[in-house]
């Protein structure tokens, strides 16, 4: 078994060789170590990204509006997701930023989690019937588990998920009434010796 | 009365970090301090009458078991080699996180001894491999097979019975990574399981010494005294494999020398110390002269240091002893003020390590803060704008930014990784090839490349937008917004200009490991001592905290 370690040497190396600088590399690095830490194919896609690098075309975003189209060839995925981690705090504003097609959409995923902790809110990353949830860097949750992420992304959809919860006002006050059933009723000459008790509170 | 910090434009530079000594805070005294009430066992020995075999040491604490796991072998005398190139070795090591079943120490004597080229697994920490100082090791079975000890004038002269020739941790060829252990306590400080490797490993070369002698002569051989154990450590000769650690870990960097710093400033701000303090400085200091006496090197570059170490060091002791008043106020800052002044540089360091010695409540709650969370400090700030960017860089890299890159000399080397070792390597970029496929390793000549880039561009414009253009200088861009937090994560000096001594980056680093008796063997590689003077492990509940000072 490889470790991390060595997943984000190798992975920034080849990176360096693909042709980016070396800061673009060490982030490369970075992500496909965290890819490989929550269990996606991070090594396999970033191989098959690098072995079509040159012989294919990509376009290169650089600022990245609320609805993004590429006329001729998908996005390249690490110049979108390095902008997308630097751009992170004016995106933010933005509910839903959209991206006609996006090659190799796996490799946008770190930096979509690493731009999450960043704003510390949760993103969704939709397309062709796919979903990703990014949960602050901590972890990734998709339906897409035991099958292949499709080489091209099309009609991408990416939302920014003010924070809120994830239940009703009814589960959680169910929820507290039970735990109250924790809580032992004070008698009177518990309340006369509790902090604060005999001050007034202007003084 | 308040001392202020040592800029880091002085005290970065590469002939200063150069001149580092070990001090309180190195990782081989904290290590046998952390692990002092640790049960120390010798679970397996099973070597042949040659010493050829496997042997199994740990160190146990409740629940928590850490197994050196030994094979050593046997190698033709042609095949011996310090070098990186080596595919042989006299022994071989791992650290093992837990016991060793008997499956497992199978799967390790396949894979430990071929070293980089093995595979380990996420079950083992450190992985390291050493060779005999053969005419020391055969001197010292000969002497106690035929039952009495050896020259301790030879022993003294070389230091130890073997040398490592590299120690390898987090994560390398399969090891565990940092991240799976980063929360055990006992392991919170840097190189603490390298440290263990290392302090078990010089244990194994005692036993398998007495083991060979007994071997050869049952009937007349005596041990190796204990006190003479004492005054062995372990050899390790180092190259160019551990310069860019200290560029590539610029926050773990910081952390070190700033803990030093912080020591030595706390220091010189004590109003009055007591005659007990006094007397571990001078009792320290004055043993420590063994140390510099009986450093030997070949090396003309280091003989000179250690001769003028030497004179400023004794030209300080008699100072003190004659003309020194300890009970003035502020007597280290008065101390660390004449050594500014009157002596070089090794002895400005050396001086300033020993002035932690008597200092336990300052150095022990620093030690402590030795370690770092990089990733943390990973993220560029890119909502800043390229003003801010412009006043750090122009704050934190002042010499670096007068320094002339066009001018071929200092330009001349570059830093790349060999493509039959995988090992940093360095060379003059006029006249090897290669240098297209440099390692990010120049520092300076890329921070003043970005500072030339931002004072082009719009003060006000964000980061994020002058990366989008500029993603060539985004890694001296992270460099310098770490920077800013963290004053002493950045070599203040020319990592590829033509004076550049590359050994003195190991030497910062060797430091940091508690090594002494460096020995250049050329402007490129070194040997080094470890844990000379240490206590035995069956020693560690109780010893002397200045042990450093008595090998």
């Amino acid at each position: 078994m490889k470790s991390l370690s060595e997943i984000d040497t190798t992975s920034k190396r080849a990176s360096r060789a693909a042709g980016y600088s070396w800061g673009v590399a060490e982030e490369i690095g970075k992500n496909i170590r965290l890819l490989e830490l929550f269990g996606l194919e991070g090594i396999k896609t970033l191989n098959q990204y690098y072995s079509v690098k040159d012989k294919e075309k990509f376009s290169n975003l650089n600022l990245i509006i609320e609805n993004n189209i590429s006329d001729k060839y998908p996005y390249c995925p690490i110049i979108l997701g390095i902008n997308f981690l630097d751009q992170i705090r004016t995106l933010e504003k933005f509910e839903k930023i959209t991206f006609n097609k996006i090659s190799f959409p796996l490799l946008l995923l770190p930096f979509l989690s690493r731009s999450s902790e960043i704003i510390g809110k949760k993103i969704n990353l939709k397309f062709d019937k796919i979903k990703f949830l990014l949960n602050l860097n901590v972890n990734i949750s998709s339906n897409l588990l035991d099958k292949n992420c499709p080489e091209i992304a099309s009609n991408v959809e990416i939302n920014i998920i003010e924070n809120k919860d994830n239940f009703t006002e009814q589960e959680w006050k169910s929820l507290y009434k039970l735990s109250e059933e924790t809580f032992v009723e004070e008698t009177e000459s518990l309340k006369q010796g509790a902090a604060g008790a005999g001050l007034t509170d202007n003084d | 009365m308040q001392v202020q910090l040592r800029s880091p434009n002085t005290i970065m530079k590469l002939s200063r970090l150069g001149s580092f000594h070990q001090s309180k805070l190195s990782f081989l005294r904290s290590f046998l301090d952390e692990f002092k009430d640790w049960e120390y066992k010798r679970d397996l020995f099973s070597l042949d009458e040659l010493g050829y075999g496997t042997a199994v040491y740990s160190f146990k604490k409740k629940d928590r078991i850490y197994s050196l796991v030994c094979f050593a072998n046997k190698i033709d005398d042609g095949e011996r080699s310090d070098r990186v190139i080596a595919t042989k070795w006299d022994a071989a090591f791992t650290l093992h996180d837990g016991v060793p079943s008997k499956k497992d120490i199978e799967r390790l004597r396949n894979e430990v001894p071929k070293q980089e080229v093995g595979r380990l697994s996420y079950k083992e920490l450190t992985l390291s491999r050493a060779n005999k100082s053969v005419r020391v090791f055969n001197h010292v079975v000969e002497s106690l097979s035929n039952g009495y000890q050896p020259d301790l004038n030879l022993l003294e002269k070389v230091g130890y019975l073997y040398r490592t020739t590299a120690v390898y941790g987090s994560g390398k060829f399969g090891l565990a990574d940092r991240f799976r252990i980063k929360n055990r306590e006992e392991i919170n400080g840097p190189f603490r399981l390298e440290m263990m490797l290392v302090y078990l490993v010089r244990q194994f070369t005692f036993d398998q010494v007495n083991h060979v002698a007994k071997s050869k002569n049952p009937k007349t051989a005596v041990e190796l005294d204990p006190k003479i154990c004492k005054k062995l450590g372990i050899g390790n000769s180092t190259g160019l494999g551990m310069a860019p650690f200290i560029v590539n870990h610029p926050t773990l960097l910081n952390n070190w020398i700033m803990s030093r710093e912080i020591a030595l400033k706390k220091i010189r701000e004590i109003k009055k110390i007591n005659s007990n303090e006094i007397q571990v400085f001078k009792d320290s200091l004055r043993k420590s002269i063994k140390n510099i006496t009986s450093w030997n090197s070949e090396s003309e570059y280091q003989k000179k240091k250690i001769n003028s170490l030497l004179e400023d060091v004794q030209k300080f002791l008699k100072f003190i002893e004659t003309k020194f008043n300890f009970e003035i106020d502020y007597p280290f800052n008065e101390i660390y003020l004449w050594i500014e002044e009157k002596t070089c540089n090794e002895c400005i360091e050396y001086i300033a390590s020993m002035m932690l010695e008597p200092f336990d409540y300052i150095v022990k709650p620093l030690v402590n803060q030795m370690s770092s969370e990089e990733d943390k400090y990973f993220t560029i700030p890119t909502d800043r704008n390229v003003e801010d960017l412009r006043n750090i860089i122009e704050k934190r890299y002042p010499d670096i930014l007068k320094i002339n890159f066009t001018k071929k000399e200092n330009n001349k080397n570059f830093w790349f990784i060999s493509k039959n070792k995988e090992e940093p390597r360095y060379a003059d970029r006029f006249e090897e090839t290669g240098s297209n496929l440099e390692q990010p390793l120049a520092i300076a000549r890329d921070i003043k490349k970005l500072h030339s880039q931002l004072m082009v561009s719009k003060n006000s414009l964000t980061i994020d937008k002058f990366l989008a253009q500029n993603n060539d200088l985004r890694h001296v861009v992270r460099r310098a917004f770490i920077i800013e937090k963290f004053p002493y994560s950045e070599i203040q000096d020319n990592t590829i200009g033509k004076n550049v001594i590359p050994i003195d980056m190991l030497r910062l680093k060797l430091s940091f490991f508690g090594a002494l008796k460096f020995d250049p063997r050329s402007d490129k590689w070194l040997r080094i001592c470890m844990f000379q003077g240490a206590p035995l492990p069956n020693e560690l509940k109780n010893f002397d905290q200045q042990w450093i000072y008595n090998s």
